[in-house]
């Protein structure tokens, strides 16, 4: 009944995967270690820095606070799917253009969320992107250039 | 870090969780958001035997309104309650206090009945259901019963749950005629853990205070009722005099905790600020309704 391992069949980035994985591992490590697919970076590991964030189900979560036995079922889209299906390639091309990165540790995590947030397609201050992004850290960048990224990217969205 | 070995149970149903229960209790922990427990089992403050996974379980989740009650369901997740047209239109406090909880992708995946039964002192859903009366269900192989927002917060991250009962819902009142609410809390970095906080509820009759539940958070450890500070302004209109009673009263309704964020001392400041704040607040809005 309760076991070590768990069978998993979730669908990453519009592919099916079939795994059996052990139970105390948690999302971003199975996504990393056995998909190799490393671009979801692992920080602090207990959900304050935000540089693991996935999508699940259609919305953003923090991939060391779900375990991989708990996506059983789930759509997952790590950022190399994001990128893959260019849902947010200007997006990322605003983040070139405004040197909204440096070290680029916490971008995965910053575009996942800043995906999220542009998919609502609402008009949003520049206090109000600052609070949407209230959960993910940037150490580098001082987030005014990340701010103006996203700004410049809602603003041609909503055509203004 | 990396969670402790446990054993892991993806529940099919409410029964199969209460057996569970019965036989773990304490070595059992159940599995809902995870926001709070993950965070613990990856740095190992926490090392439970079995984990139980009720995320399947659509009997515990969603909102409704039920006569004069709201129900929602302890699995409802937070970004669900934020959305929710009931919550808007019958629970203002509930939902002027969401974005405070957390952050967006905490608030994705954690739960409304996980923050209660946690009981974190700093949590904003224990400092609300306290101040809007609301009834917690708490369910048990053997047995279902109720109990008051008031009798369920006992301490530090303690409750009334026994270690064989499961949060299923909680019971709101619809808040009547006259009613205002107003939620604020200070904290270092917005979506961080309050370091001050109130969830007010007061019924205002042509500007004079009727009833006055105050509830603070945050510098406390647990949600709790300012008595004499609501008894400080009811019969009362909320003017200049009335609101220094209420904040002077705090001395003797309050105790906060000392912690990096700030001292006891200066936490009671802060309770009072957002005491002035607040009934202000409350005052403008009673006024407009």
């Amino acid at each position: 009944m309760s076991e070590d391992t768990a069978q998993v069949s979730l669908v990453v980035n519009g592919e099916r995967v079939t795994r059996t994985v052990p139970v105390r591992q948690h999302l971003v490590d199975f996504l990393r270690t056995d998909l190799g697919l490393t671009g979801s970076h692992l920080g602090c590991e207990h959900g304050v820095c935000g540089a693991c964030s996935v999508r699940v189900d259609g919305r953003v979560v923090r991939g060391c606070l779900m375990l991989a036995a708990q996506a059983d079922g789930a759509e997952v889209v790590t950022i190399e799917g994001l990128d893959d299906t260019g849902e947010i390639a200007d997006l990322q091309a605003a983040f070139v253009a405004r040197n909204a990165l440096q070290c680029g540790f916490c971008t995965p995590g910053m575009l996942m969320t800043a995906a999220e947030l542009l998919a609502e397609k609402q008009q949003k201050s520049r206090e109000e992107i600052r609070t949407f992004l209230s959960g993910n850290y940037c150490r580098c960048t001082g987030f005014h250039a990340i701010v103006d990224a996203i700004e410049t990217t809602l603003a041609k969205r909503l055509g203004r | 870090m990396k969670a402790p070995k446990f054993s892991y149970v993806r529940a099919d149903s409410v029964e199969q969780v209460l057996d569970l229960l019965d036989r773990h209790g304490d070595d059992a922990r159940i599995l809902a958001g995870g926001q709070s427990l993950m965070p613990t089992l990856n740095m190992r403050l926490s090392q439970p035997k079995i984990l139980i996974d009720i995320n399947r379980l659509h009997a515990l989740t969603g909102i409704s309104l039920l006569g004069n009650r709201v129900r929602i369901g302890a699995l409802t997740r937070h970004v669900e309650v934020a959305n929710s047209a009931v919550v808007a239109q019958h629970l203002p406090l509930i939902a002027e206090a969401m974005p405070h909880v957390a952050h967006v992708a905490v608030r994705n995946r954690g739960t409304f009945g996980g923050s209660i039964a946690l009981a974190d002192p700093a949590a904003e859903m224990p400092a609300c259901v306290l101040a809007l009366g609301a009834t917690l269900v708490l369910q048990s192989a053997t047995s279902r019963r109720e109990v008051e927002a008031a009798d369920y917060f006992q301490g530090l991250y303690e409750t009334a749950r026994r270690p064989d009962e499961l949060l299923v819902e909680a019971l709101i009142p619809v808040p009547r005629a006259f009613s205002v609410s107003v939620f604020s809390e200070l904290a270092q970095r917005h979506g961080d853990f309050a370091i001050a906080g109130v969830a007010f509820h007061l019924e205002i009759h042509r500007g004079v205070v009727a009833d006055a539940r105050l509830v603070y958070f945050g510098s406390e450890s647990r949600p709790t009722l300012a008595q004499r500070a609501g008894s400080a302004i009811v019969g009362r209109s909320i003017d200049a005099a009335s609101v220094a009673a209420a904040a002077s009263a705090l001395d003797s309704d309050l105790s906060p905790m000392s912690s990096p964020h700030g001292s006891s001392r200066m936490r009671l400041h802060l309770q009072r600020v957002l005491t002035r704040r607040a009934l202000a607040t409350a005052a403008e809005r009673a006024r407009a309704a």
